[in-house]
């Protein structure tokens, strides 16, 4: 700050020419790393479509499905087995990984600009295990609850899933942030409650007992086009609000006090994104259990390649977020063969290094 | 500054420009906030505080710490609710306000602010627009345009591109200022905008409130805690004690030694600064030799 320039002089040299820079370059940079994303999301599924024990090759692979989306006969020639393992097994589970990986990652992205607290994660701070509380409830209550096609499963997780961000938030909130010892204290506190209920209505019902135990351990192996159909009305509106908000949630990672400064309702906004987080995790638990540390590992890489703001973080982290958990399962499904080991194996194997190594250096210069 | 770009504001009333308004730009009257809000064991911060500031006006706050200076600044940003009282911009009751139309009327460079490091200065300033903006609404050319005015006057354009958190303590209060400036708001309010800052900065950023006051008729309410660099620089000087208006006016006639001494709580010398004439404030040393 020169004085003797002053804000006159600064002023009218402004007002000459405009420089286009990040305008510009926020759309020269965010198209390719879209394509880029969905290149990666499309070659996981193309990978984890084909992989597998049956042996089905490429082409015949993307005969039945071409041919059953389009209605033409191309798939001539290929055993019904070979069909029917594509089109009622596969195709189903890479799609649902996807769901639930995009779902996950893009909610811990979410929660990590609310809470301004970089290792917050749906699993970690006990939403999604109050989420799968919620589920098992329902399950073992009345296994079909929906209304008008519409499952009601997922409102259940999310009855379990905001009751859980409700009572973590307003313990481990100290004055107008979230400190990570106090919330990762509380996620642990809340998540160990629902889990100890979960584990004891688990071993009172004997019928539903494995319903519910793949809950827990989560994983695809019982992905179906019904499930698919359950979570995407929940996901899709909260991907929605929460895509919506991305420049708000950067006006965020400042303080409460200076976001409302600026303009920003700030009650009303977290309230709305914690929400809009807690469905879409409580719609991917009740489809697929409780999958830990997606949305640590992935929104945390994106940030490291390309940067903190939540325009291009919060639709990147949803197609990495597909291809990772795309490729967990691809490995948890084949590395035991012919078992399967739980996909939450998987990314916990994967992100646990990642968090303490997040945990060492908590306040990095990448948030 | 004042130039506005059609179609792009949020709300329909525009916000009257102080050059174009006469009288008390910023109106407080009677106001009193008590913390925490609503709670039986609340401590109250501020009492019955009335003040006034024009257009083109820079308004010293000052008092010692604790004295409600900060409490006043967030009263008028609405972000704590006051017990009673009223608060004018421009002639219309600011409190309950949404607080988007309160951040397009008022700017603040806040005292401590906590910026995230990974974000560069650019991205900083143009959080200024958040109150001009819809929600899916992109920052376009007048907020890259008001961004980058704003840090030309702060002297924070060539540190555009770099992260928040590669910058010293007198650059991040820069940027801090550009982003109010980029705000775009008539009135200006800021909390210890020179604590931190050497004595370069201090009068670097004093001069710029001033040229700010005289070039666009912006309304600048400062809270100061150098008594000496207060009266130099602004108009008339408001000083709170105990929450409480003890005195206001011009400089010469706040800074008087029996009310420092009451106020302060310490002895001091007040004597005419050689070249302007107004008040200078030094320490009573007893120390000689």
């Amino acid at each position: 700050m020169n004085p003797s320039t002053g804000s006159g002089q600064a002023l009218a040299e402004g007002a000459s020419t405009a420089g286009e820079l990040p305008l510009a370059s926020f759309r020269r940079t965010l198209w390719p790393r879209l394509l880029l994303g969905l290149s990666l999301l499309l070659a996981a599924a193309v990978v984890a479509l084909v992989v597998g024990p049956a042996g089905i090759p490429l082409d015949a692979t993307l005969r039945v499905i071409i041919s059953r989306l389009t209605g033409l006969d191309l798939a001539e020639g290929v055993p019904a087995t070979w069909r029917d393992i594509i089109w009622e097994v596969r195709l189903p589970r890479v799609l649902l990984a996807g769901l639930v990986g995009a779902t996950l990652s893009m909610a811990g992205a979410t929660y990590q600009g609310v809470f301004r607290n970089p290792l917050a994660e749906p699993y970690l701070i006990g939403v999604a295990t109050g989420a799968a509380l919620g589920s098992t409830i329902v399950v073992l209550s009345s296994p079909s609850v929906s209304w008008q096609g519409l499952s009601l499963l997922p409102l259940a997780a999310f009855a379990g899933a905001i009751i859980s961000v409700v009572i973590v938030y307003g313990v481990a909130r100290v004055g107008n942030t979230v400190p990570t010892t106090t919330l990762i204290l509380a996620g642990v506190a809340v998540s160990s409650l629902s889990t100890a209920i979960t584990s004891f209505l688990m071993l009172r019902s004997t019928t539903h007992m494995f319903t519910v135990f793949s809950v827990v351990l989560g994983g695809f192996n019982t992905a179906t086009w019904t499930r698919l159909v359950w979570a995407v009305p929940y996901v899709l509106p909260a991907a929605v609000v929460i895509l919506a908000h991305g420049r708000v949630l950067n006006v965020l990672s400042l303080d409460e006090e200076q976001a409302r400064q600026l303009g920003v309702d700030v009650e009303r906004t977290k309230l709305l994104l914690l929400g809009a987080a807690s469905l879409a995790t409580a719609a991917a638990v009740s489809v697929s259990g409780t999958i830990g540390f997606v949305g640590l590992i992935v929104p945390h890489a994106v940030r490291l390649l390309w940067g903190p703001d939540n325009r291009k973080l919060l639709p990147m982290a949803i197609l990495l977020g597909a291809a990772f958990l795309i490729l967990a399962d691809l490995l948890a499904r084949t590395v035991d063969q012919p078992s399967e080991i739980p996909v939450g194996i998987i990314t916990a194997f994967c992100g646990v290094p990642f968090f303490l190594y997040l945990l060492r250096r908590a306040r990095g210069g990448v948030f | 500054m004042g130039r506005s770009a059609p179609g792009r504001q949020v709300g329909a009333a525009a916000i009257p420009q102080p050059s174009e308004w006469s009288g008390p730009f910023l109106e407080v009257r009677g106001l009193s906030v008590a913390y925490p809000a609503g709670s039986r064991r609340q401590r109250v911060a501020l009492r019955d505080v009335s003040l006034d500031l024009v257009p083109g006006e820079l308004l010293g706050l000052v008092g010692p710490n604790g004295s409600g200076k900060t409490t006043l600044i967030r009263a008028v940003t609405g972000v704590v609710r006051p017990l009673a009282g009223e608060i004018r911009i421009a002639g219309e009751e600011a409190v309950g306000l949404p607080q988007w139309e309160v951040a397009r009327r008022v700017a603040v460079v806040p005292q401590n602010p906590q910026l995230p490091e990974a974000f560069t200065t650019l991205d900083a300033v143009l959080m200024g627009r958040t109150p001009h903006l819809r929600l899916l609404q992109m920052e376009g050319p007048a907020d890259l345009e008001a961004a980058r005015r704003a840090m030309l006057a702060t002297d924070t354009w060539a540190l555009a591109d770099r992260r928040l958190g590669e910058l010293s303590g007198g650059e991040r209060q820069r940027v801090v200022v550009a982003r109010a400036l980029a705000q775009e708001a008539p009135l200006l309010l800021l909390d210890e905008p020179t604590a931190h800052l050497d004595i370069g900065h201090q009068t670097a950023v004093l001069e710029m409130m001033r040229s700010l006051c005289r070039g666009e008729g912006k309304a600048v309410l400062a809270a100061v805690h150098d008594l000496t660099l207060a009266a130099q620089y602004c108009h008339r000087l408001v000083m709170l004690h105990q929450g409480s208006v003890i005195a206001q006016g011009r400089p010469e006639d706040v800074l008087h030694p029996e009310l420092l001494e009451r106020v302060y709580k310490a002895r001091v010398h007040v004597f005419p600064h050689p070249w302007s004439g107004r008040p200078v404030v030094a320490p009573w040393c007893s120390v000689s030799g």
